[in-house]
């Protein structure tokens, strides 16, 4: 009897420390990216848009909005597709297209961000001659539906064959099984799995590059080049000079904020629903 | 008229489903077949022995894959072993043990990381990770009995192991978030039963949470596993980009990503081109057959319902 | 039904968002891509240049000089920036001629760290050669105090230490000028690794970016490295005095980076159509009246598309390059480059009528 208390007081003095120390590099980066950047932040970086080095009141509200149009055009198809091909796995384990789709998605993970930018260049960017928010969205779809899929099928495999038995007795056409029981009613823990995508689709800077290029105006136009929030930061970053390198460094805290409102907004809005 | 209707409805949503599918299949299969086709000057010129040499001199046109396989190799799944144990069991800790009121607190904080765009990843390597390992990890690590030459030579900071430790952090929350779904989606009456027959803490996590999440979490862990993989900016910062093959942690060294984001936007010969594509096209083989092993092993793994 | 809106949601928003398009009609957008280098003074230009016309609105992304070139030859952007002319099969490739137009003047120097020296009260610089250089970036020379680097610095007493070699890991036009001069100086570099954007480097650690070596320079004590002169000045770097075409060892200044632009001979427009590097490169010139040139000096060019029928893109491109070669000149200083001679900006607005 004691010796199962005291594996139990280890094992919890275990993860709560391992917990510990999961959160240490987090704060360090945080600390890192404030001191870095708080200097350079302020309402004018939000919603200026660039000046040259040594003048004041340089902004990046064209990254800021050039990233969310390109992150918002990419999730409106890279989610639903995401959503139905992990149902797909979940549901459909025995079809003959389960072992493609399971192999193509799992090499789609693990290839390279910037690959994906140079297929999505060739495709898009050189016969149109053009340099587009849509190429960058098209790439950044790609970087979102593996993650996706992945978080749906193991969470729908998790769901007890029980649910889909009742709703089949109930009379549920297999459509509504899915879109009702599987989705609705678990759409929170499905959404964890998107906004894990979104959070690291909008820090992805390589796939930008050659897709949407970058923009030094402000423009809402996704068939020509436009900015981004990672692309900018990067260029900013890589420079030689103080005021545009601290620009970067609140650039990124103007990033973290953003994907943490949308999180945040994105959570609301779905328990809003969940409530009524 | 209902039969006919309920029919339709089934039929129709499973057919949008496949038609989904199967245009995502060929979309993948575009891209990769695109990649072979811009990569076939390099495998027309160098064959196999591409995946063997180790000589990369883009002067003089020789190119060989040999370094990055490796690099890659050892850089992932040095970070999934640092990553999963901090992975798994933070988010056993918020799902399970943490009272609830630190639950939303911590679990943003752990999904912020994700967050983080990578090349900030990178700089914050350059800036503290890189010294941190030179100066007090690098010693500590050479007074490990019996390590021998895996923390050999001098290190600078820039090394295989300061860009295994940023992808670890890299992919946590990957590993994080996705275990601590898991973990909810357990049904309660498992966690109830457990304690119902007087089981502690540790034993309920051990017998009701444990088991069943396992294959969840290997599906977790290969995803990160993959993103680990294909990482580019943070790697590219840290890893030094010395195509060689050495067993010191401490050394230099380059992964496929590292190079393809390093030389491809500058590469203007075919041959060179075409050879980073050749990588390319390794990487999707040696992703496919990492994907194998761990299906395999999640079949081993699956209790037989 | 709901099932169909999650099909149909993104299809109409998609078309709203494709079809909206904000820019007027009168506004002439040119794209350009290149060198990393010249990036805050074409963005200081482009602003001062839109204060003065106000329809031409400039999109520059510093992708890198050989990105700049293959976008320019995949037409995807109307003009490119390289810190090198361009190659013989990229000439030959280009549907049309294209016009190199040297910008400004810049320079990569030798950044170091050796805190011995930087304690001391001594302002004394490191003094290298070409073949010094050389011989520390094949791994020939390892420590600090190699008898070989003592006896060009008899002032400085040098530590014994090994020497860090930090390189570049990306391809880059600077690693391409840092190279061509070794492989100028030293036969043996010459031979092999040889000179190029990407090379199989002998020794040394790569860092990514002017920025990556500067951090690890800094960083790393004994540690060499090489980036753009903007980098050594805004990061407050020591710096390294080459020997120069007259066998003084000088340091990289505005003035010794202008001394070596101004002792270019004749350059006429074929030498600019096809960039012939013989006659615009600035490595290892003598310098004239009086001031020393820096060996590793080198201009950073626009290169202009000249299709037979220019549209109206390109004749804005031509008044913008008219103004930034002549008025543009008087604000390179401030941004760490140098100003291209008189003489040759006049020959370049010849060209650009």
């Amino acid at each position: 009897m004691l010796a199962r208390k005291i594996k139990n007081q280890l094992f919890l003095l275990f993860v709560s420390t391992i917990m510990l120390l999961t959160c240490i590099p987090l704060l360090l980066i945080i600390k890192h990216i404030l001191t870095m950047g708080a200097s350079a932040f302020s309402l004018e970086l939000i919603l200026n848009t660039p000046k040259a080095v040594g003048e004041l009141g340089g902004g990046i509200a064209h990254a800021i909005a050039g990233s969310l149009l390109i992150v918002a055009l990419a999730s409106l198809y890279a989610v639903p597709i995401g959503i139905i091909a992990g149902v797909f796995l979940s549901e459909f384990r025995n079809s003959k297209l389960t072992f493609p789709l399971r192999t193509a998605l799992d090499t789609l993970a693990g290839t390279p961000s910037i690959v994906i930018g140079i297929f999505a260049y060739v495709i898009l960017v050189v016969p149109l001659k053009s340099f587009s928010g849509l190429a960058g969205s098209v790439a950044l779809s790609l970087i979102i539906i593996p993650i996706v899929v992945k978080s749906t099928e193991e969470i729908l495999k998790l769901i007890p064959i029980t649910l889909r038995e009742a709703g089949l007795a109930l009379g549920f056409s297999r459509t509504k099984v899915i879109w009702h029981i599987l989705i609705k009613c678990h759409r929170q823990a499905l959404l964890t799995g998107v906004m894990l995508a979104l959070a690291r689709t909008m820090g992805e800077t390589a796939p930008l590059l050659f897709t949407a290029f970058g923009n030094s105006n402000f423009t809402l136009n996704l068939r020509g080049p436009m900015a981004s929030l990672p692309v900018q930061i990067f260029n900013y970053a890589s420079s030689p000079h103080k005021d545009w390198q601290e620009q970067a460094w609140s650039g990124a805290l103007v990033l973290i904020i953003l994907v943490f409102l949308l999180s945040l907004s994105a959570k609301l809005v779905i328990s809003v629903k969940l409530k009524k | 008229m209902n039969k006919i209707l309920f029919w339709n409805e089934e039929k129709i949503g499973i057919s949008l489903i496949k038609i989904v599918v199967v245009l995502l299949i060929l979309f993948i299969c575009t891209m990769i077949l695109l990649l072979v086709h811009m990569s076939l000057p390099a495998i027309k010129v160098f064959g196999l022995s591409f995946i063997t040499n180790s000589e990369w001199n883009p002067v003089e046109e020789v190119f060989g894959a040999w370094p990055f396989i490796y690099g890659t190799l050892v850089t992932s799944f040095l970070a999934l072993l640092l990553a999963t144990p901090f992975g798994v069991f933070s988010a056993l800790f918020i799902s399970d043990i943490c009272p609830l009121r630190f639950k939303g607190i911590l679990s943003t904080l752990v999904d912020l990381i994700a967050s983080i765009p990578s090349i900030v990843f990178g700089m914050w390597g350059l800036f503290f990770l890189a010294p941190f390992v030179r100066d007090h990890l690098a010693p500590l690590l050479r007074e490990i009995p019996l390590s021998g030459p895996l923390f050999s030579g001098p290190c600078f900071g820039i090394s295989i192991l300061s860009a295994s430790m940023i992808l670890a952090i890299m992919i946590l929350p990957t590993i994080s978030s996705l275990t601590r779904e898991i973990f909810n989606a357990v049904p309660t009456t498992y966690k109830e039963a457990a304690l119902a027959i007087g089981a502690t803490n540790f034993e309920k996590i051990k017998l009701s949470l444990l088991r069943p999440s396992l294959v969840g979490i290997i599906g977790a862990l290969g995803l990160a596993l993959a993103r680990a993989i294909g990482e580019t900016m943070a790697v590219v910062m840290l890893i030094g980009n010395t195509p060689q093959v050495v067993l010191s942690l401490l050394a230099p060294g380059a992964t496929m990503a590292s190079i393809l984001a390093n030389e491809y936007a500058e590469a203007s010969s075919t041959l060179h081109l075409a050879s980073l594509c050749y990588i390319a096209v390794i990487l999707f083989a040696i992703t496919m057959i990492v994907n194998f092993l761990a299906r395999i092993l999640i079949r081993v793994l699956s209790p037989k319902w | 039904m709901k099932i169909y809106s999650l099909l149909l949601l993104p299809l109409l928003s998609s078309l709203l968002l494709l079809s909206s398009t904000v820019a007027t009609a009168e506004q002439i957008i040119i794209n350009g891509a290149g060198a990393t280098f010249p990036y805050p003074i074409y963005t200081k230009w482009f602003s001062e240049f839109g204060k003065l016309n106000s329809t031409i609105q400039f999109n520059y992304q510093p992708i890198g000089s050989g990105g700049g070139v293959k976008q320019l030859l995949k037409e995807t952007v109307d003009f490119a920036a390289s810190d090198t002319p361009i190659k013989e099969d990229e000439k030959k490739s280009a549907p049309w001629p294209i016009l190199h137009i040297p910008t400004v003047v810049g320079s990569v120097v030798m950044v170091y760290n050796i805190p011995e020296l930087e304690n001391s009260k001594s302002k004394e610089k490191l003094q290298l050669d070409g073949t010094c250089l050389a011989a520390i970036y094949l791994g020939k020379i390892s420590k600090w105090n190699d008898p070989l680097l003592q006896k060009q610095n008899p002032k400085l007493v040098l530590p014994n230490k090994d020497i860090l070699v930090i390189r570049r890991s990306d391809g880059s036009g600077t690693t391409e000028i840092f190279t061509s001069y070794l492989s100028a100086s030293d036969t043996t570099w010459n031979s092999s690794p040889g000179s190029g954007k990407s090379i199989a480097w002998p020794t040394g650690i790569g860092a990514k970016g002017n920025d990556g070596i500067t951090t690890m320079v800094k960083q790393s004590p004994y540690s060499i490295g090489y980036v753009e002169y903007a980098y050594a000045v805004s990061n407050a770097l020591a710096t390294a005095s080459l020997k120069s075409g007259d066998n003084n060892y000088t340091a990289p200044s505005i003035a010794s980076m202008s001394s070596a632009a101004s002792s270019i001979g004749n350059i006429d427009s074929k030498d600019l159509q096809s960039g012939d590097l013989k006659k615009l490169s600035l490595l290892s010139q003598k310098g004239g009246k009086g001031v020393a040139a820096y060996p590793m000096s080198s201009f950073t060019y626009i290169l202009l598309p000249l299709p037979k029928t220019p549209n109206a893109k390109l004749i804005a491109l031509k008044q913008f390059l008219k103004w930034a070669i002549n008025d543009g000149q008087s604000m390179a200083a401030k941004l760490d480059y140098a100003p291209i001679p008189k003489e040759l900006a006049q020959k370049i607005s010849e060209q650009l009528k």
